[in-house]
């Protein structure tokens, strides 16, 4: 009782910050009294609404969702087989650095653009949320199989454990915890980095073209509502991602 | 067949730790190694499992022994149970199997109970039943009574014995009496 009144009194204190913010904005948007500069959360919503009603609405969060989501998966796979392989030969450590160091320094713009004259802009987000998530996972995989522990690897040996055995009891209970840091850095970097990479290629039907067209139009009502919908989105794709890395993880342990 | 060391040296950083180190460990008997902390006890163990290479020296009589070890460490994974550490460790034995030698250690009570949550005591006859379950040709311990009341070590030293029949024992140990409780037939001496 008590435990299920602390977590209904967190989340009431939870929504009344939402609600606390949401009257800031509405306050500064009567005072300014200028749409075109901010527009009102009640403007925005109903602009929000407007949207949602038109089928171009779904099909551009659909095609940037889902390219934005190759990108991440791409660097989800390439990182664990490379932190795999960099942990096991120095040698592939000693030539990714480099490489690693430049993704992670290079701002998304710069690399967006430079992205445009080899892709077509409609892959351009996969590229970007690719090189964007990429450093972090790869890094903090190899921190995470670095940690497993020598002295239960050292025991596994003297029995004879298979790999299997070895990556089950011992490397993934040590590499869990710095996934699930990675995972929940780079989802958000990746959807934020993939619709910025949009908005410079502008790739036709996608969240980050719309956003620059409400721009470009001065259509501030569509711009406030379009970023709504990136901000739900990147929320709602961190804590699926997250929800199924726990739900991984509790296999695991159930093992 | 015998296992037989001759001339073992082993140094770290220049330290040497093995010098020159022979001996004989007679098939199906138990040796005890006692001596001092830091002279090289460990360090011998741990070439005989492979886990580190002499800097001269040869073991015969070892590449077809079925090995396993009592670490000094409970080297367990702490959050699944005892029976459950047995099973990953050793995936060819039978659950029975598992609880019979955890009950013979006086755990069948605590079989399921998370190693996070056990004594000191408990882990090692844990980490005993794991190494017994393995089937060793050639079985070493490295202070394997370590937490254990006299009563608990006696009953830890006869299952042990009891699992190993015909297999050559290697003890470490700072005590004659363990050595005893093993039955062990020659007392090696490690001094530099």
């Amino acid at each position: 009782m008590t435990h299920f009144t602390t977590r209904a009194k967190k989340r009431l204190l939870r929504i009344g910050a939402v609600l606390f913010w949401l009257l800031v904005w509405q306050l500064c948007s009567m005072m300014i009294k200028q749409e075109i500069l901010l527009v009102s959360p009640v403007s925005a919503f109903l602009s929000l609404l407007q949207l949602a009603k038109t089928g171009s609405f779904w099909s551009s969060i659909a095609f940037s969702f889902f390219k934005i989501f190759l990108g991440f998966l791409l660097s989800l796979g390439a990182g664990t087989l490379l932190a795999a392989l960099s942990c096991r030969f120095s040698a592939v450590a000693i030539l990714l650095q480099p490489a690693v160091t430049v993704m992670k320094a290079t701002p998304v713009a710069s690399f967006t653009i430079l992205a445009l004259l080899w892709i077509r802009s409609q892959n351009l987000s996969v590229l970007v949320s690719f090189t964007m998530a990429f450093p972090i996972l790869y890094s903090n995989l190899c921190e995470g199989i670095l940690c497993a522990d020598r002295e239960l690897l050292e025991m596994a040996q003297v029995f004879h454990m298979s790999f299997w055995r070895q990556l089950s009891y011992i490397y993934l209970p040590a590499i869990f915890p710095f996934f699930i840091s990675a995972v929940s850095l780079s989802v958000g970097l990746c959807w934020k980095s993939g619709i910025a990479a949009e908005v410079i290629g502008q790739p036709a039907g996608s969240v980050g073209g719309a956003l620059y067209q409400a721009k470009v139009f001065l259509a501030t009502r569509e711009l406030f509502a379009w970023t709504a919908v990136i901000i739900t989105v990147s929320l709602l794709f961190e804590k699926a991602v997250l929800h199924l890395a726990a739900l991984a993880r509790r296999q695991l342990e159930e093992k | 067949m015998d296992i037989i060391i001759r001339g073992l040296y082993k140094s770290f950083e220049g330290r040497p730790v093995l010098e020159n180190f022979s001996a004989t460990l007679p098939e199906g008997c138990c040796t005890a190694l006692m001596g001092p902390s830091g002279r090289g006890k460990t360090t011998l163990l741990r070439i005989l499992m492979g886990l580190e290479r002499a800097d001269a020296g040869k073991i015969e009589g070892l590449s077809r022994k079925r090995l396993t070890a009592v670490f000094q460490e409970d080297r367990l994974f702490p959050d699944l149970s005892a029976r459950k550490n047995l099973l990953a460790v050793c995936p060819g034995a039978e659950g029975q199997q598992a609880d019979r030698l955890l009950g013979e250690l006086g755990l069948r009570e605590s079989r399921m109970q998370r190693i996070r949550e056990m004594s000191g005591g408990m882990k090692r006859r844990v980490a005993i039943a794991r190494a017994l379950l393995a089937g060793p040709q050639l079985l070493l311990l490295d202070e394997p009574f370590g937490g254990m009341d006299e009563r608990t070590r006696a009953a830890a030293a006869a299952c042990i014995l009891a699992h190993t029949a015909g297999a050559t024992l290697l003890l470490v140990t700072h005590s004659l009496a363990e050595a005893e409780l093993l039955g062990a037939k020659k007392v090696l001496q490690m001094a530099l």
